[in-house]
């Protein structure tokens, strides 16, 4: 009899701490969608034209748009991508490749993925440190620049793994037929791990085009539509900042409606990624 | 034939020497950080001290005394407390998800959890700021200091106007943003628990959730501690959705229901507008000294992890 209540005090137990664990997930899930539907519901409704077509009004006008803000981001985002990109996939490169089983090769590789984390903040005081403060004004360069860094060692980190899933027999192969090993990297190698790379170039742009932190001190805000990279350069996040914390009612609308653009933006790039890797990697 | 070989031996160099510089060019990166950062806190290290700066709790730009000890406390605080609320719910996320989900779901919420990763901060402090710190002021903040309020002691915690902009409403966004993290590595870890020891503790009997708690759990444990690491510097760096739901109040917060303030959200809000040498030098201050425990965090992370690994 008391071994029958022990037994049944431990089922009880154990479906208790079960369903808590159903209930955390679904707690997760709850997030998710809470979050993504007031993105939604919020944003959509103040989808216009004007938003992409025309430029911000004086504060209280009605029929701005955030043109400015787009291009900005756009041409700091292009110019992060510019720069980011080779540095990253050169260095990975050499980590899977020349420095597979260096002793540097292994320490770079876990310094990248503690820069990973490193706040985006402080890249951006850093930024401000190196470039802004001797050149005595901000600039979307700047923008970029900080951008540029946060994405090295993310695009580095999944070109090194992307590479290292190619087998080595290949290379071998290749070698066999007298090929020197630049060669072998950039006809053989980067051929079989072009997928990966491409992916891991989709995350690294999702991941930098929603940072604002490292934004407000280098390309800093403009209400006007500018080109210039060496000028001040507003964009979308630093934006909706600006525009959340304003006063106007107008204002927060326009900060939803980027809110949504960005997220809808980021979230199908990430889900895209994700798909190609399961696609490609399924086998 | 000779030419050709030789050319192809400078192209080599040439190759390699492109890429390790690649390669390179991050330790010059990481070293040129914590060396300018160094070199304008300078100004403030000189002035201030390291104990004395992180015990003060002066922040006084019109006097020109500066001190860490409230952007520290901020930062601890909404840190640990995020913790608090994420560890349990991720632990119950990764054992759903490797125990109980059934196959086809796997994916699928796998990706969700992990898609809360990819939300940029900036959207989280705008539905911090206009959805979720309204809820809390309205409802849940007036019913939790009903609650507790009357609790000696324990009811301090709860005093205060429940504005919503405050350590409570912080730390809970915090906790969403830092759950998908801890979630995917422990259950990465679960994953690697050897089948054969489970089987042998469901072959003496146990139930499902013995098994979880005294071999998957204890046999995961560096992975955990790792990802919980790993979590608390994502807390301890993250700027924007702090910046629109804490505040930005420069003091020693003793309730849940006080404003309060960050490293990150001082650097986003005050750097501009510094307007004197030493304001500016403790703002980089602040920020190397975020800098030197972010990195030292992930540098045990790291270790934790590769343990696991082995």
């Amino acid at each position: 009899m008391n071994l029958m209540s022990e037994i049944g005090k431990r089922k009880a137990v154990n479906l208790l701490s079960l369903s808590l664990a159903c209930a955390a997930a679904g707690l997760g899930l709850f997030w998710l969608i809470f979050i993504l539907a007031d993105v939604l519901r919020h944003g959509i409704a103040y989808i216009t034209p004007e938003l992409f077509l025309s430029e911000a009004a004086p504060p209280g006008m009605e029929e701005g748009g955030l043109k400015h803000a787009f291009i900005g981001q756009l041409l700091i985002t292009l110019f992060a991508v510019l720069i980011g990109i080779p540095l990253g996939i050169l260095g990975g490169t050499w980590l899977a490749e020349y420095g597979r089983h260096h002793k540097l090769g292994r320490f770079i590789s876990t310094l990248s993925d503690i820069m990973i984390s490193v706040p985006s903040i402080v890249i951006g005081t850093f930024v401000y440190a190196v470039f802004v403060k001797p050149l005595g004004h901000f600039s979307g360069f700047a923008g970029a620049l900080a951008l540029a860094i946060i994405m090295i060692p993310v695009v580095l980190r999944t070109t090194e793994e992307m590479m290292g899933l190619v087998p080595w027999e290949i290379r071998e192969a290749a070698f066999a037929l007298g090929a020197p090993y630049y060669k072998v990297i950039l006809q053989v190698v980067y051929r079989g791990a072009a997928t990966g790379i491409f992916t891991g170039i989709l995350l690294a742009i999702a991941r930098i085009a929603g940072e604002t932190a490292p934004l407000l001190f280098t390309s800093f805000n403009n209400m006007f539509l500018t080109t210039n990279m060496n000028e001040p350069m507003p964009s979308l996040t630093v934006t909706i900042y600006q525009y959340a914390m304003g006063p106007y009612d107008d204002w927060h609308e326009m900060a939803w409606a980027a809110s949504f653009v960005i997220t809808v933006f980021i979230l199908g790039l990430t889900i895209l990624g994700r798909l190609i890797i399961r696609w490609k990697y399924k086998n | 034939m000779a030419t050709t070989i030789k050319r192809e031996q400078t192209f080599e160099k040439l190759f390699s020497g492109i890429t390790f510089s690649a390669a390179f060019l991050i330790l010059v990166i990481i070293a040129s950080i914590f060396i300018s950062l160094f070199r304008e806190s300078l100004m403030a290290i000189d002035s201030f001290g390291f104990f004395g700066f992180v015990s003060s709790t002066a922040w006084d730009p019109v006097r020109e005394q500066f001190g860490a000890a409230t952007t520290l406390y901020g930062t601890l605080v909404t840190t640990i407390l995020a913790l608090v609320v994420a560890v349990p719910v991720s632990l119950g996320i990764a054992i759903f998800i490797t125990e109980l989900c059934p196959k086809f779901l796997k994916p699928i919420v796998s990706t969700a959890i992990e898609l809360l990763a990819a939300i940029p901060s900036i959207i989280y402090g705008m539905w911090g700021l206009f959805t979720f710190a309204p809820l809390m002021s309205d409802c849940v903040e007036p019913l939790l200091q009903k609650i507790f309020e009357p609790i000696p002691l324990f009811g301090q915690l709860f005093t205060g106007v429940p504005l919503g902009i405050d350590i409570l409403t912080t730390s809970i966004i915090l906790s969403i943003m830092i759950t998908p993290f801890i979630a995917s590595i422990v259950r990465d870890t679960f994953a690697l628990t050897p089948v054969q020891l489970k089987e042998s503790a469901y072959g003496i009997g146990a139930t499902r959730w013995e098994v979880i708690k005294d071999v998957m759990i204890p046999y995961s444990k560096t992975g955990i501690f790792g990802s919980v690491i790993i979590a608390m510097g994502r807390a301890l760096g993250e700027t924007m959705a702090v910046a629109f739901v804490l505040g930005n109040k420069h003091a020693i917060a003793t309730s849940l229901f006080d404003a309060s303030a960050t490293i990150t959200v001082t650097l986003a809000n005050e750097f501009t507008e510094a307007d004197s040498d030493l304001y500016l030098s403790s703002l980089f201050y602040l920020a190397l000294i975020l800098l030197g425990m972010n990195f030292l965090l992930l540098a045990v992370a790291k270790m934790f992890l590769a343990r696991r690994d082995k």
